[in-house]
């Protein structure tokens, strides 16, 4: 059995060591032969991209009720589908059992913040491996660097503003591949694996792979400022000074859509994992969202008084809400429900942050200025009042980014670049078909071609990433009313009751009458009878509880009392 | 050996096939006049009409009076026989009947293909085994003769009746072990033949002499039975008790049965015609007197002479039997003056007849008062249940034993007075609510009496009362702050559409307490930066633009109003002249406005209206067969299907193929005797014994030859 990355440590009561501090680092142990983590993981893929309320989480959708008067036929077929359904959630609940992982924390003693606590602490405090994740590399010549670690954690790229290039494998410290392009680097970003990564140069978008040997040089991407990669979608979305949001397709190596925005020089872009939207942040304090499919964006909002400076979108699966963090000029720091587009609630951030990024389990980390901070619940409804952790830097921070499925904060300043750590910031569950940083070579080509084949068309892309589970309702009316006209009624239509004609003068018109009253408004009856169930049982439960309240405290000598 | 005995067995089957048995129905004397010259040649050449047959059918004694009577029904009748139905008409009513038949063929396939088509998934060839392991007997079972030189094996195998599997006695030695030697088939054969002629004299006997008409000589037989019965009735209490116990049982039946029926009674129209002549007619009253003596008789209750003789002795002493107020059995019966109490007797048993039936309405009364008696105790017990002990529980006690002193009280006394104390107890328990109201201090009297559902009775009960009072007193005070909170909560009226932007922009947010901060930014430094912000930003007024932004898309997402006028048409026209206001009114056509905008109450976000069309070549638009609504599609396609969200068994489960077959194998169409036989042996789940291949032959021949004894032994019996 070969055991990789993760373990654990516990030290408590280490006084010795610090000024009482309790520090628990508990980082994820896993033992992880390859051929045990295939067999795990396969099943739990879905489970995986969940972190919190695990019930919640396996609940597809709603409960189609049989209507009264249905045919044979849809009834079998509802029951078929429902009892699928229950089927698949169960055995997803089930599975669950099979993430053992916690993820780790940090926490300190009493009228101790933990964002006291150094990262210098930490890492001794941790075990020697976990300490070593904790590194700086001194690249003050080309920098400011921009950065982005690979989907599975395992590599890092660097970008310093003036050129220099280098990807390594970060754990390892294995440089793959370091070059000078030369020019001006605005942004990079890796593609699908990590053989190949994007490096948006001065003019144009460059791709190069793992070697550095420059692959294409897009020209019909020039000036791109941002990027970002769309990995279930293979899109490369770009945006540059001119105000042009493009795609570009990597599988296929063509421009899926090219969006001219209007609105001026486009420096913050972030995406939504939940649906592959693009958000834009621009000067005038709103941000916009697109999709390729449409030339004009989907949502616009106004988010800051001054210019947007960073965002950053999260899907919280399991949970209603998916969150957007922007920061402005206006040194506020929000934090949007993007599915209701409301600010759940904002912060006054004295220095205003330059840069955000999001942890897998929800952490936040802003920089403001020369310090990194990071941001514990920033989630929830409940504003934040001091940050979790903190570290300060050397030079101004350009990159942030979290690394995937480790508790490591990456971050990209002047001075170089500075890998911190941040208990509890990694999902500790992988999903070892979908991102297994410990795949073979093999498993990496697999993984290639399957991802290839299930590759989600950027037609796809919208606001609701549902909406291809529904029916198109505007062609289906049109289609519905067609046929209408055709056939002269309307064959979906519920066919009005009927009373039997019985015998005996009990089909006189009174009596037809009173039948038909029975039947009457069947729909309605059934939802006003539902809610006032409902509601009885409300008061009944209110009542109860009263009376548990009054049958807790009362005495004999109650009843006199006034 | 057994060529022989097997060609004897086949020699009484002929000969009992040759030779079935008539039924003699009626007893025919034979005639004398019979000769072997009746045939004569007299009048050949003549045809011979039906009439003159049946003349001769007349004459003839042995043709039965039914025939010759319906001869000559249809001799006297001149009506013509129908006409045979046309060609069309018998064809269409043998369509009709072909139709049914086929109908009732095919409707038998209906259920296993209605089955079929709602099965989830169907594995061809259809009568496939169960991969796994096998019993060895399945095995080989299930195995199959296919090549000819395995037929002929076979063939061999069962010709020469060897045991495949050893039982206790091969077929052949079953067969020879069956069989009997020739002699004793003639025994047994004569035995039956005497048998069965003794029975049909038997027969001929009974019938001969259940046509006899005599009154009298069924009497004295029945009396002969009878008596024969009793006989043998005491012997089998001797012999055979148990056989005495069912003897026993049934006369108790018939006793029964004699005490509930009217019969003999003298109630009947005969006694009752009787009974009119038995003042005049000495042998009527005879008659009369015997049938109720019969009744007696027969409902006299049988003694069980072994086991409870002290008892019935014992009875006897206590109490008086019936017979000593009977008078003394009269010497002249004839004489009615000397029968003296008899005549008397009749009124004077219909008087103690009335009697005992009052007695007897009194017991029954008197069980109806105790039933009452006890449903009312019972629903007083329960209503005591929840009572304090109050004078009540005495006045009722009282009442109780005074019921029980004077039992035979008027009923409806009883209910009068019953009524009354429940009314009393009542009125009283309403007394003391209202004293317990008033003790426990409630304001609202009247309310809740007026409720009337509760009634208070005990400590208890009023607790609970204080209970189900208490949550209104708490609510009162509870509901203006509900209302306030409402009104605090309700904006006074209600607000615009547009929210004021620059409120929600700036609204409160919250300071964050920072470690260390960068560089210590004092108080007047940050008001000298909020205001070189809004310096930098003068010019550009963020939250107006957004605003004129918003509005500019709510009016192009509003529809155009069309204008249709003409100017100048059915009136002055010019330069500078305005189409009337009529016309104005009626050619604008102003279309429906569209659905409330998504972000009609977000007032700092902007969505937009249009409609993607990308996604609409991917989607559904179409329903599929069964559903009625989208809903119902939507939701039956809401759990995805692949393994990126599902463990490997649902996937399977869910992608399984609806048809499999097996590679290589010969799909045969279905079968009747497949899914029936498959319901058969569902049901009866036998099939335990091994036979090996040609199996349905071998049972179709054991089937028949079972079928073959069957016969012979009904033939025999007969």
């Amino acid at each position: 059995m070969l055991v990789f990355g993760f373990w654990t440590t516990k030290i408590c009561n280490t006084r010795n060591c610090f000024n009482k501090i309790v520090l628990i680092a508990l980082f994820s142990l896993t033992f992880h032969c390859n051929g045990f983590a295939s067999i795990v993981c396969p099943d739990l893929k879905k489970i995986l991209t969940k972190f919190d309320s695990p019930s919640r989480w396996f609940m597809l959708g709603k409960k189609c009720k049989v209507p009264a008067g249905a045919r044979e036929r849809l009834k079998e077929a509802i029951a078929i589908s429902e009892a699928m359904s229950e089927h698949a959630q169960k055995q997803a609940a089930r599975y669950d059992l099979l993430l053992p992982e916690d993820a780790g924390f940090l926490e300190g003693d009493e009228d101790e913040d933990t964002n006291t606590i150094s990262q210098a602490d930490i890492a001794d405090a941790v075990d020697i491996t976990s300490g070593s994740k904790y590194f700086n590399l001194h690249l003050s010549q080309f920098g400011p660097y921009r950065l982005d670690y690979s989907r599975t954690g395992r590599n890092l790229l660097v970008g310093g503003k003036k050129g220099h290039v280098a990807c390594i494998d970060w754990q390892t410290k294995d440089l793959k591949c370091e070059m000078n392009v030369m020019e001006t680097v605005n942004d990079v970003k890796w593609l699908h694996t990590e053989a190949m990564f994007a490096v948006a140069q001065k003019r144009w978008l460059y791709i190069y792979d793992s070697k550095g040997v420059e692959l294409h040089c897009v020209k019909k991407f020039n000036d791109v400022l941002r990027m970002q990669f769309l990995p279930y979608h293979f899109l490369l979305a770009t945006a540059s000074a001119t105000g042009f949001l493009q795609y570009l397709d990597v599988s296929i190596g063509k421009e899926v859509a090219a969006i001219c925005t209007k609105m001026g020089r486009l420096d913050v872009m972030a995406q939504n994992p939940h649906n592959a939207v693009i958000h834009l942040g621009h000067p005038n304090g709103t941000v916009s969202l697109w999709s390729p499919n449409q030339k004009e964006s989907l949502v616009k909002m106004l988010c800051h008084r001054g210019a947007v400076r960073s965002l950053v979108g999260k899907d919280k699966i399991g949970d209603t809400a998916l969150y957007m963090v922007t920061s402005g000029l206006d040194r506020k720091l929000k934090v949007y429900d993007i599915r209701a587009f409301k600010p759940l609630h904002s912060c006054f951030l004295p220095a205003g942050a330059s840069c955000l990024s999001l942890s897998q389990r929800g952490l936040l980390s802003a920089a403001t200025g020369e310090i990194v901070q990071v941001y514990q619940n920033v989630l929830g409804s409940n504003p934040v009042s001091k940050p979790y952790m903190a570290h300060r830097l050397r030079g101004q921070i350009w990159g942030l980014a979290y690394c995937p499925f480790e508790d490591v904060l990456g971050i990209g300043h002047g001075e170089g670049f500075t890998s911190m750590i941040v208990p509890g910031a990694g999902e500790p569950n992988f999903d070892a078909l979908d991102t297994n940083p410990y795949r073979s070579h093999k498993q990496r080509q697999e993984w290639e071609v399957k991802a290839l084949l299930e590759k989600v068309q950027p037609e796809l892309i919208g606001l609701d990433p549902g909406q291809l589970s529904k029916v198109d309702q505007a062609s289906f009316e049109q289609r519905h009313k067609e046929q209408v006209e055709a056939l002269g009624f309307d064959p979906l239509a519920k066919d009005k009751f009927k009373p039997k004609t019985k015998k005996k003068g009990r089909s006189s018109a009174g009596a037809i009458e009173k039948r038909k009253r029975k039947v009457a408004h069947e729909d309605q009856r059934d939802e006003i009878r539902q809610s006032v169930q409902e509601r009885t049982e409300r008061e009944k439960e209110l009542k109860e509880k009263s009376n548990e309240k009054k049958l807790g405290n009362k005495s004999t000598l109650d009843r006199f009392r006034k | 050996m057994q060529n022989e005995n097997l060609v004897q067995i086949s020699f009484f089957n002929q000969l009992m096939l040759v030779h079935p048995r008539k039924k003699q129905n009626e007893r025919s004397e034979a005639s004398v006049q019979v000769s072997e010259y009746f045939v004569n040649a007299e009048g050949t050449g003549d045809k011979v009409n039906l009439s003159d047959l049946l003349g001769t059918v007349e004459k003839t004694s042995g043709a039965s009076n039914k025939t010759k009577k319906q001869l000559r029904n249809l001799q006297s009748s001149k009506e013509t026989l129908e006409l045979p139905l046309n060609k069309q008409q018998t064809e269409k009513i043998q369509r009709g009947i072909a139709y049914e038949k086929t109908t009732a063929e095919v409707s038998c396939w209906k259920n296993i293909i209605l089955q079929n088509q709602k099965a989830e998934q169907m594995v061809f060839p259809l009568n496939q085994e169960s991969s796994g392991p096998k019993r060895v007997e399945q095995v080989v079972a299930g195995w199959k003769v296919q090549t000819p030189l395995e037929q002929e094996i076979f063939r061999l195998l069962h010709g020469s009746r060897q045991p495949v599997n050893d039982p206790v006695l091969t077929p052949v030695e079953e067969q020879s072990l069956k069989a009997m030697s020739l002699e004793e088939a003639k025994i047994r054969r004569a035995e039956l033949q005497k048998a069965r002629a003794l029975q049909s004299y038997y027969e001929a006997k009974a019938k001969r002499e259940k046509k006899i008409k005599s009154k009298k000589y069924h009497k004295v037989q029945n009396k002969a039975k009878r008596k024969d019965f009793l006989k043998q009735f005491d012997e089998m209490v001797k012999t055979n008790p148990e056989g005495a116990l069912e003897e026993l049982k049934k006369m108790e039946l018939s006793r029964m049965e004699e005490r509930m029926s009217l019969k003999h009674q003298n109630s009947g129209k005969w006694a009752k015609s009787k009974a009119i002549m038995a003042k005049y007619d000495d042998s009527a009253r005879k008659a009369m007197q015997e049938q109720l003596q019969m009744n007696k008789d027969l409902t006299q209750k049988m003694v069980v002479p072994s086991d409870d003789e002290h008892e019935s002795i014992e009875e006897g002493l206590e109490t008086v039997p019936d017979f000593v107020n009977d008078p003394e059995t009269v010497i002249d019966p004839v004489n009615p003056w000397m029968r003296g109490q008899l005549t008397h007797e009749e009124p004077e048993v219909s008087c103690v007849t009335a009697e005992e039936v009052q007695t007897a309405e009194e017991e029954n009364e008197e069980e109806e008062i105790i039933g009452e008696f006890e449903r009312k105790r019972k629903l007083r017990q329960a209503d005591e249940e929840d009572l304090i002990p109050t004078e009540e529980e005495h006045v009722v006690e009282v009442s109780d034993k005074e019921e029980e002193e004077d039992e035979e009280e008027d009923v409806s006394e009883f209910n009068t007075l019953f009524r009354l104390m429940r009314s009393e107890k009542t009125r009283e328990g309403s007394n003391q609510t209202r004293g317990g109201l008033n003790t426990a201090g409630e304001e609202d009297e009247e309310g809740l009496l007026s409720e009337g559902q509760i009634r208070v009775r005990s400590i208890e009960d009023l607790e609970v009362l204080d209970e189900v009072v208490e949550p209104r007193a708490i609510e009162e005070p509870s509901a203006p702050q509900t209302a306030a909170a409402e009104a605090t909560s309700e904006p006074p009226h209600k607000k615009k559409r547009e929210i004021n932007l620059k409120e929600v922009l700036t609204k409160e947010a919250k300071a964050v307490r920072l470690p260390f901060l960068p560089t210590v930014v004092d108080e007047e430094e940050r008001d000298e930066q909020i205001s070189i912000i809004k310096e930098a930003f003068a010019g550009d007024d963020v939250i107006s633009d957004f605003i004129k932004d918003k509005s500019r898309q709510e009016a192009a997402g509003r529809p155009a109003v069309v204008d249709l006028t003409l100017p100048g048409w059915g009136e002055w026209g010019g330069v500078g002249l305005k189409p009337p206001r009529w016309k104005r009114k009626r050619f604008r056509i102003k279309t429906a406005p569209p659905p409330p905008r998504q972000d009609q109450k977000l007032p700092d976000v902007i969505i937009s209206e249009k409609r993607t069309a990308s996604v609409a070549s991917h989607q559904v638009s179409q329903l599929p067969f069964p559903f009625q609504n989208t809903a119902q599609f939507e939701s039956s396609i809401r759990t995805p299907i692949g393994s990126t969200w599902n463990t490997q068994t649902v996937v399977k489960n869910m992608t399984k193929p609806k048809v499999v077959t097996k590679l290589g194998a010969i799909i045969e169409p279905m079968v009747k005797e497949d899914f029936i036989k498959s319901k058969t042996t569902s049901a009866g789940g036998k099939g335990a014994a091994i036979m090996l291949g040609e199996n349905r032959r071998a049972k179709e021949g054991t089937k028949r030859s079972k079928k073959r004894e069957k016969m012979t032994t009904a033939r025999s019996n007969s």
